[in-house]
């Protein structure tokens, strides 16, 4: 049997499906995946739950193939949280330095933290995480370990990724009552960043849109940071919705005519072309263009990425993301979605693999797997930094710092 | 505007002169306080200097009894009286408590006179509490009205909302002296536009702009900070504000006037801080700021901010109705319709709005019940195709 210490374990309650992750560390601080859960989420709409029995069958379930695939007993998980309630923001603490020879102490760099996390949230809302950016030192910016540096001014760059309390409260109460330990609640969206992007392209600064069922989440990485993050409550729910609509079809069938047919852009090959729809007897019903199939789903994702491209442009990030795009979730599947992207946003686009980790490769190198995978992920880097803990060696290097607030 | 306008301030009614009361400090010491009521023993122990009683036989030194149409009637038979008492101030402030029959009746009718003696005119008023009765909310709403036709502006507080600031155990005597606080906090926050020298000059007629044709619930909020964390500390304390909703209303608001006074070490960045802050808050909303410099605060500063809601369907045509067929009182008929007159033409001066009839039901799938998804007004769980109406076939 494993040492349960070595255990990691990410779970996603999403829209769509419901999904367990178990990692397990080894000894050089890798991650393998040794195990994966899954199964068809049916209380959750836009990402927020609706029917808290269903949901905690569902996440059973998949908790259950999860412990059988690995074969270790799952105590504790590490959460991922989504829902069109999250909002990301960058805040600057300030702190002067007061000592007299003007070095900065320690004591600075947490008081100015401290000042950076003082922010004005509406009452409901807590955070969920609050991100370190960089330093300043006397309006010098990029400085990662400021203690020792001579300095007058200490200033602190935090992205914080803010919700609503109750609706997160819902999920992390929902996992507790099945006997399941919350270690974290992580934002999805950092989550599948993490699985995805090497340090080098986080280092050169790239965007990662998670499309999901039932919301989309997307977060940018530029100088090793994160920049901003953020979620749409739009996702392949609409999309299935939206053709249910417009082509007239039951959402069951909208949701396999998405699947068979489906393209973001229009083909020419789908030009006045139709498909007939039978019932169980094999009798023609209707008949469906196709043309106007991948219009109206072209029409939508095009609306996606359009909104994600204004809310970067009003952020000024635009031109930082030299990595390029990168798409991962369920929602990435869809057919000429890296050309769509590609045209709305000007840059390099690709299906995004979760390459930060090993292990049952062929299995989990699935776009919708990201999220759960980057739990993992975040589970370890936490296991990693708790022994050195305060060191700031450690902290203010490559790997994103992410500080947790939550008490819980 | 001149840089030291002539400023009167009225109360009306038991609770508009106990609020002057709050006012009679060295503050407001260049502005006028002038009591007006139809009660003699609220005059009696008001340590104002001017006092007006209006009074006749019909009344027999009762007071209104919590009628209004007496308290319009006896302030229009005095109407010359209230005119006189207005001449030459350049802004009149009203402070009066509507729902009972001295503060309901003569206000907007001093409002009136107040204008035709040339100044302009702001009302600060509070509406009663829901447990006072529909009588005292009807007269109250309807006071309101006449009150928004006859007056530049008006700042109304609604009583209810003072619960979300005391607890259980908060007398009723405390619970007044609340209301009576914040409302001289409004005062006091917009004299302070008007009194100090402003860096960013804030206009009266700014003020008047921003509250005239609201809706009747504009909010204000009036806070101080000292320290060295002072910006922040405003700021907190006005996004934990109960009259704005902690912070919501400023959200749903159409426009927001915001004032800034500070003593001499008042800095820039302080400024914008505050200001960037009640920007993100505040949405579509427009911002008028004003930043003042009073030597008197050392390491203060203090922030008023009047949130105006978006106007909703003027509820004009009922209220005239209502002015006609609500005036029992028959020695104010003839006059009466005067004043209806001059309502009428200020109110088709209020912006028409057409409702949309909803006709074409968008259905919305699986989303039909579900929190719709808003994003800049669009609901993004209508299809796209049909937001942005692109035909199929």
């Amino acid at each position: 049997m494993f040492d349960d210490a070595n255990i990691i374990v990410g779970l996603e309650i999403g829209t769509s499906k419901i999904c367990v992750v178990v990692g397990e560390q080894n000894a050089d601080g890798g991650v393998n995946i040794i195990g994966l859960g899954q199964s068809r989420s049916r209380g959750v709409r836009k990402g927020a739950i609706i029917n808290t029995e269903q949901v905690e069958e569902d996440l059973r379930s998949a908790i259950a193939e999860a412990e059988q695939m690995a074969d270790v007993e799952i105590r504790s998980v590490y959460l991922g949280i989504s829902g069109g309630h999250i909002r990301g923001f960058n805040n600057r603490g300030v702190h002067p330095v007061v000592s007299a020879d003007r070095e900065i102490s320690e004591d600075d760099v947490s008081d100015v933290v401290k000042n950076a996390k003082a922010i004005n949230l509406p009452a409901e809302n807590m955070v969920i995480h609050a991100v370190r950016q960089h330093f300043l030192v006397d309006g010098h910016d990029g400085v990662t370990q400021p203690v020792g540096m001579l300095g007058s001014r200490l200033e602190v760059d935090m992205h914080v990724i803010h919700g609503n309390a109750n609706q997160m409260q819902n999920a992390i109460r929902l996992v507790k009552g099945t006997q399941l330990e919350v270690n974290e609640i992580v934002f999805n969206g950092m989550a599948a960043s993490l699985a995805m992007l090497t340090g080098e392209q986080k280092e050169l600064g790239a965007l990662v849109i998670d499309i999901g069922g039932g919301t989309t989440e997307y977060v940018v990485h530029s100088d090793g940071v994160i920049r901003h993050a953020g979620v749409l409550a739009v996702g392949g729910d609409h999309v299935s919705n939206d053709l249910a609509y417009g082509l007239k079809v039951p959402l069951s069938r909208a949701e396999k005519l998405k699947l068979e047919h489906g393209s973001a852009i229009v083909t020419e090959a789908a030009k006045g072309q139709t498909l007939s729809i039978t019932n169980e007897l094999g009798l023609e019903l209707r008949r469906v263009n196709v043309e106007h199939l991948q219009r109206i789903m072209s029409l939508r994702h095009e609306e996606i990425f359009q909104l994600i491209a204004q809310e970067l442009d009003r952020a000024g990030l635009t031109d930082y993301l030299r990595a390029g795009v990168f798409l991962c979730g369920g929602g990435s599947r869809v057919p000429g979605l890296v050309t769509l992207a590609e045209n709305t946003f000007q840059m390099n686009v690709a299906p995004g693999h979760a390459s930060a980790i090993s292990g049952l490769t062929t299995a989990l190198d699935q776009p919708e797997f990201a999220a759960a995978i980057g739990l993992v992920k975040y589970g370890s880097l936490r296991i990693q930094q708790r022994p050195a803990a305060r060191s700031l060696a450690t902290l203010g290097g490559l790997t994103d710092v992410f500080r947790r607030l939550l008490p819980r | 505007m001149s840089a030291t306008p002539a400023v009167k301030i009225f109360g009306v009614g038991n609770a508009g002169v106990s609020l002057l009361a709050a006012l009679a400090v060295p503050e407001f010491a260049a502005a006028h306080l002038i009591a007006v009521n139809t009660d003699a023993p609220s005059l009696a122990v008001s340590a104002v200097p001017v006092k007006i009683q209006l009074e006749n036989k019909l009344l027999r030194g009762l007071g209104t009894g919590g009628d209004p149409d007496r308290g319009r009637a006896l302030a229009e038979e005095q109407f010359s009286t209230l005119k006189s008492a207005c001449e030459g101030a350049n802004i009149v402030f009203i402070l009066a408590g509507l729902g009972g029959g001295a503060g309901s009746g003569i206000s907007p009718v001093l409002a009136k006179a107040a204008r035709e003696a040339g100044a302009v005119v702001l009302a600060f008023v509070t509406l009663p509490f829901e447990c006072e009765g529909n009588r005292r909310e009807a007269q109250a709403q309807q006071s309101l009205e006449h009150l928004k036709a006859a007056a530049d502006g008006v700042i109304c507080l609604p009583s209810q909302k003072v619960f979300k600031l005391i607890d259980e155990n908060t007398s009723v005597c405390d619970t007044f002296r609340v209301i009576g606080g914040l409302l001289v906090e409004g005062v006091r926050g917009v004299w302070q536009l008007l009194a100090r020298p402003g860096l960013i000059q804030v206009h009266f007629a700014d003020v008047c702009a921003l509250v005239r044709d609201r809706h009747a619930e504009n909010g204000f909020a009036f806070v101080e900070a000292g320290g060295p964390g002072r910006a922040r500390e405003v700021v907190e304390k006005l996004l934990a504000h109960p009259l704005l909703e902690e912070g919501r209303l400023l959200a749903e608001s159409a426009a927001v006037l915001v004032s800034l006074t500070g003593g001499q070490d008042l800095t820039m960045a302080e400024v914008n801080r505050v200001m960037e802050q009640l920007k993100r808050q505040c949405g579509h909303a427009q911002i008028i700021m004003g930043a003042a410099i009073d030597p008197a605060f050392k390491n203060r500063l203090c922030v008023t901010v009047i949130a105006a809601k978006p106007n909703v369907v003027p509820k004009g045509g009922a209220t005239r109705t209502e002015t006609h067929g609500g005036n029992t009182s028959g020695t104010s008929a003839s006059r009466d319709s005067v004043v209806t007159r001059g309502t009428r033409t200020r109110k088709t001066k209020e912006k028409l709005f057409q409702p949309q009839l909803p006709l074409a039901i968008i259905s919305k799938g699986r989303f039909d019940k579900s929190e719709p998804t808003l994003h800049n007004g669009e609901d993004l769980d209508i299809p796209t195709f049909l937001r942005r109406g692109v035909p199929l076939n």
